[in-house]
């Protein structure tokens, strides 16, 4: 089992030799699609959930070389985790944060691993996870690259949310339905799209399919066909943002049954519950579309290429961009009560401790 | 089940102040309301003869537990309860635990926290912040006890009063 680091990394090379790791991932530099493949090394990206889909992006990820990975999970390996990728019989009963970094540092020890075996949602734990997304880069001293959520329930990713938009960190959420039968991953950048609790976006997309935010362990059903997809999706997405390449899609779906995948814009919902969500909003509201940050390397490239081509100027513009688009209430209206909400009524000078009592009284009646 | 929901939530009202347990001072507030709530709950239950829980919280109202219980066939079944307000409350639903019921049902995870995601995470989504944990109890432990007690019950997976 390999457990140490070599002490130096192996060069990331072009060559091609059978024995260089590097020589395929490097041929796209060659290709012109990645202008500089190996910057990879330089990004950390925190992983929360390494599950069917968190493991497998792992996987992909350390096969790419990049630079770091922070693990969080809470779960231990299982044979009922056996029909999805990754994981092997022999992992079971091991945290899968451990078994994660065992295989990940075999297949490519160049990769930086830390791992948390906790559940994110709790109150101690939570100020840890925000300790390692300000400070989990490759020396320590910086936010990571980017977050991923990989888990399979709302309440963590309504955790990972409350995270980012108060750290305005940029990630990325990814889900398979409990069918198994459709999936999804969606770039959220605080401020500027959507954030988990604008809308909670799986309903909004899956036309109110609400098994989507389902947990995994009761009777979700699961396939590593689906699981695989959505993965390499969030892999691609991925490394077409960490390396600028292509474009990032905001919301892309997957069903399984028509093979239909949808590819939108969500923009933020300005009535959103989470109040750093709409301070965020207000802090972009301002920012002009060109220096907002989801299209911060769309903008880049097209000065690049302006620069270079400028006869093929006309042909190569974007049309205007439209992601300023933002969510209609519709049917979707938060609450729909026609007469006034009734509120609790707590009395000025009611202490916690005399309702407190006052509980412990009642209740011993 | 759907008509107890919507009649709980109708005979509850809402909680006013939008805060969690790192939001200091407004915390407070909120726990104030929580508390005033869950004292109003209680009541009700009292004077409808269906008193079904005990509750209480340490001091900064972040752990909670107690008993409850369900009549299935004029037995009575109870059981520990505990929950945990978690960081990022209320943007994040409250998970119920029954850890003597762990591993006894599907309708659960592991650690007993029950089952709540399909029914319970979205009716939190669309109300919250204006949600409690008076609002929880009577939303997500009672009907999921209503609903797993007899059956666990009938199949003699549970013993009353164990």
């Amino acid at each position: 089992m390999v457990e140490q680091k070599p002490p130096a990394l192996r060069v990331m090379s072009s060559d091609v030799h059978d024995d260089n790791p590097y020589s395929r991932l490097m041929a796209l530099k060659r290709m012109g699609v990645v202008k500089n493949y190996e910057a990879i090394r330089g990004h950390s990206v925190l992983i929360v959930g390494v599950g069917g889909i968190g493991s497998v992006v792992a996987e992909m990820l350390t096969r790419c070389g990049i630079g770091k990975l922070l693990l969080f999970d809470y779960d231990r390996v299982e044979l009922a985790n056996m029909n999805r990728m990754f994981y092997l019989p022999t992992h079971q009963g091991l945290a899968k944060v451990e078994a994660a970094k065992k295989s990940l540092q075999e297949i490519n020890p160049d990769v930086q691993i830390e791992t948390h075996n906790m559940n994110i949602c709790t109150l101690d734990n939570y100020e840890q996870f925000c300790e390692r997304i300000r400070n989990g880069n490759l020396e320590g001293n910086g936010r990571v690259s980017i977050v991923l959520s990989c888990v399979d329930n709302y309440a963590a990713r309504m955790t990972i949310n409350s995270a980012c938009n108060e750290l305005d960190q940029i990630w990325f959420e990814s889900g398979v339905s409990e069918t198994a039968m459709s999936g999804h991953i969606q770039w959220l950048i605080p401020g500027e799209t959507a954030c988990f609790a604008c809308a909670p976006p799986l309903v909004v997309s899956e036309a109110g399919d609400e098994n989507q935010i389902k947990r995994e362990g009761v009777c979700a059903a699961s396939l590593p066909t689906t699981m695989g997809i959505i993965a390499g999706f969030l892999s691609q997405t991925v490394l077409k943002y960490l390396l600028d390449f292509g474009e990032v899609s905001q919301f892309l779906g997957y069903n399984a049954f028509t093979d239909y995948f949808p590819r939108y814009p969500l923009g933020p919902n300005p009535e959103c519950t989470d109040r750093k969500c709409q301070e965020r909003q207000k802090q972009y509201a301002h920012v002009p579309e060109e220096e907002k940050r989801m299209n911060a390397s769309r903008v880049k490239r097209e000065k690049e290429e302006k620069a270079l081509q400028v006869q093929q100027q006309k042909d190569q513009a974007h049309t205007e961009n439209e992601w300023g688009i933002t969510l209609d209430g519709g049917e979707d209206e938060q609450v729909q009560e026609k007469k006034p909400e009734a509120f609790v009524e707590v009395k000025k000078e009611q202490t916690l401790e005399e309702l407190m009592k006052s509980m412990k009284q009642l209740q011993a009646k | 089940m759907e008509q107890n929901i919507s009649t709980s939530l109708e005979s509850l009202p809402f909680i006013k102040t939008n805060a969690g347990p790192k939001d200091g001072e407004q915390w407070i507030e909120r726990l104030k309301e929580e508390y005033m709530l869950l004292i109003q709950y209680i009541q009700m239950n009292k004077e409808e003869d269906h008193d079904w829980f005990n509750v209480e919280s340490n001091a900064d109202g972040t752990k909670w537990n107690g008993k409850c219980w369900y009549i299935h066939n004029f037995v009575r079944y109870e059981f520990d309860l505990q929950f945990e307000i978690p960081a990022t409350y209320p943007a994040t639903p409250i998970e119920m635990e029954l850890p003597e019921l762990d591993g006894k049902t599907h309708k659960m995870y592991r650690g007993g926290k029950i089952c709540l995601d399909i029914h319970f995470a979205p009716l939190w989504a669309k109300y919250q912040p204006k949600l409690g944990i008076a609002h929880a109890l009577a939303t997500a432990l009672g009907p999921w006890l209503a609903a797993e007690i007899p059956v666990l019950a009938d199949q003699g997976i549970i013993k009353p009063n164990m």
